[in-house]
């Protein structure tokens, strides 16, 4: 109506948006021209989106609009209003957003070529199944992902036995029920497909515990981009198949790399029920030694007579919002000639680089900001280590202790600084319930409390000497 | 197999491929908008759903179910780039930068 571009046009300006993608996410391996690379990658979306309403098959404006204009307002609001601390739970929302999407194509597209009482040739069934099986399942999964993040739910693995015999069941019958809807022509068919599919989804993120979310939503990323390159075979359409692609790489490798900075594999954080373990460790009796507690005047002065302080953030920082005084405190000692480093675990948070944004956020330079393999041979030379609402990440079991569950996963090594001073709010275990043994250290000591007010504690403290 | 199968293949398995050296390269800094930024880019699927909605004697159901393709689509999309663009933002290498 307004114009009537050919398909090869509007080919071509996919070529051009897939570019800007590319382009956009090499310009994410900086943080000085990532800002640029995501507007590059935007624009590439906004030219397939024009392009493709200028199509000559496409008409129907206002429906489309409708659309976009509801669309455009969630996502906006959403983006708008959302707290650093819940980035999790948007990018949960939104990785189920787009796999919803991909089904809903899949869907409508397999009405369409059955419209006529035909049947979608093999291929593009095959497609039509794939996209629809892995968009509810991600639509789903990333709700209760969600939920738990949101503690909506509880965090603890929710198991039962044969759980994932029950599993495999619901799976195998929403792939069952996908495949024979091709030849049976049936739409219906394919939704209930789609419901089995949520319903697997809701299955199978329910076990998996709370702190192993990192893992999970890099999974349903991946799976969203999967579902988009289902939806670009059944449409033979290349920006789909391209922009997919991208996406479950990404995925794919941050899936990788958090079940690596665990030291489990992939099977082992989604079928594992990871937490449960914690029964038979509490059998090894009471633990030898004492917790020492303290006050914020001493650790003020410890703190003040340092040469050299790391801090290390957890997601119980995050809980109390307390970042944004501890970059106060950073920068008062700082300002006493203390050099301050912080300690990245790469799980640290509940999603990927979740800590860092945090901390941006808080107005910290990310010059100050180490990772785990940078940052590790430093805590030797440190005075002291300053753990804040971090826990399992610390834990020097995963060093020493083979019976520990978490034996073998990559730790800081805050145990290896002179001293260690733990901000927590009681001897309670962390997300995990595993016990931390750094506590009972000799050379460490606890203070007590909400991490923001002993901050602010400490703070006081210090400007007091 | 079909000529359109095996050169869609083709794309996708290059693009995987461009795509698992493109994110190596991204610092564990950058993992958050990294994720919601790639996971904008997903949303392209609001393109098969323009495609299959927009199209001309569309039914009620095709029209329905596309409908809510394109408001989910679209969700993903202004979503994750706004709120990418918005973590960026606050990305800075030295204390003085900004305000």
């Amino acid at each position: 109506m307004i114009a009537a571009l050919s398909q090869n046009t509007v080919n071509l300006a996919y070529l051009v948006a897939a570019v800007c993608f590319v382009v956009g996410i090499r310009m994410l391996s900086s943080p000085r021209t990532a800002r640029v690379g995501n507007v590059v990658s935007a624009a590439g979306m906004i030219v397939a989106i024009v392009f493709t309403l200028l199509l000559e098959s496409v008409d129907r404006y206002a429906f489309v609009l409708a659309g976009i204009a509801i669309g455009a307002t969630i996502g906006a609001v959403g983006a708008r209003t959302v707290r650093m601390t819940a980035m999790p739970q948007m990018v949960a929302l939104l990785n189920g957003a787009g796999g919803g999407a991909a089904a809903g194509v899949a869907i409508a597209e397999f009405d369409r070529l059955t419209r006529f009482g035909g049947t979608p040739p093999g291929e593009t069934a095959a497609a039509i199944v794939t996209s629809t099986v892995l968009g509810g399942l991600t639509l789903a999964g990333s709700v209760v992902a969600f939920g738990k993040l949101q503690e909506l739910i509880r965090g603890r693995p929710i198991v039962f036995p044969g759980q994932q015999v029950v599993n495999a069941l619901v799976f195998s019958a929403a792939v069952a029920l996908a495949v024979i809807s091709a030849p049976a022509g049936e739409t219906w068919l394919l939704g209930l497909a789609f419901v089995v599919a949520a319903v697997f989804g809701v299955l199978f993120v329910l076990p998996i515990g709370g702190a192993d979310m990192p893992v999970v939503i890099a999974l349903l990323n991946a799976f969203s981009g999967l579902g988009a390159v289902g939806a670009g075979f059944v449409l033979d359409n290349n920006a789909l198949i391209i922009g997919g692609a991208l996406v479950g790489a990404s995925g794919t490798l941050l899936t990788l790399l958090m079940a690596k900075a665990m030291n489990r594999s992939v099977a082992n954080v989604l079928f594992g029920a990871f937490g449960q373990i914690q029964t038979s460790l509490g059998e090894r009796g009471e633990v030898e030694g004492t917790v020492r507690a303290t006050t914020p005047h001493d650790v003020a002065v410890q703190l003040s007579y340092s040469r050299k302080v790391i801090i290390v953030p957890g997601y119980g920082m995050a809980v109390a919002q307390a970042q944004h005084d501890i970059g106060a405190l950073a920068d008062l000692l700082a300002e006493q000639g203390v050099d301050v480093k912080y300690a990245i675990h790469p799980v640290a948070g509940r999603m990927p680089g979740h800590m860092n944004v945090l901390l941006a956020e808080a107005q910290v330079p990310y010059s100050q900001l180490y990772e785990m393999e940078r940052i590790n041979p430093e805590f030797p030379q440190a005075d002291v280590a300053l753990v804040i609402g971090a826990n399992d990440v610390t834990n020097p079991a995963a060093n020493t202790d083979p019976a520990s569950p978490i034996y073998g996963m990559p730790i800081l090594e805050v145990d290896k600084a002179a001293s260690v001073v733990v901000l927590k709010r009681s001897m309670n275990p962390g997300f995990s319930g595993i016990d931390n043994d750094l506590y009972l250290d000799p050379k460490t000591t606890m203070l007590f409390g909400d991490a923001r007010e002993s901050v602010l504690h400490l703070i006081t403290a210090m400007k007091d000497q | 197999m079909s000529a359109e199968l095996i050169t869609s293949l083709t794309v996708f398995v290059l693009a995987a491929f461009l795509g698992f050296e493109l994110i190596r390269r991204v610092p564990t800094l950058l993992h958050t908008p990294l994720m919601s930024g790639t996971n904008a880019i997903s949303g392209i699927v609001i393109v098969g759903a323009i495609l299959v909605g927009g199209a001309a004697g569309a039914t009620t159901l095709e029209g329905a179910v596309s409908f809510v393709a394109i408001v989910l689509a679209t969700i993903n999309v202004v979503g994750g780039f706004l709120v990418t663009d918005r973590m960026l933002g606050m990305f800075r290498r030295r204390r003085s930068e900004n305000e």
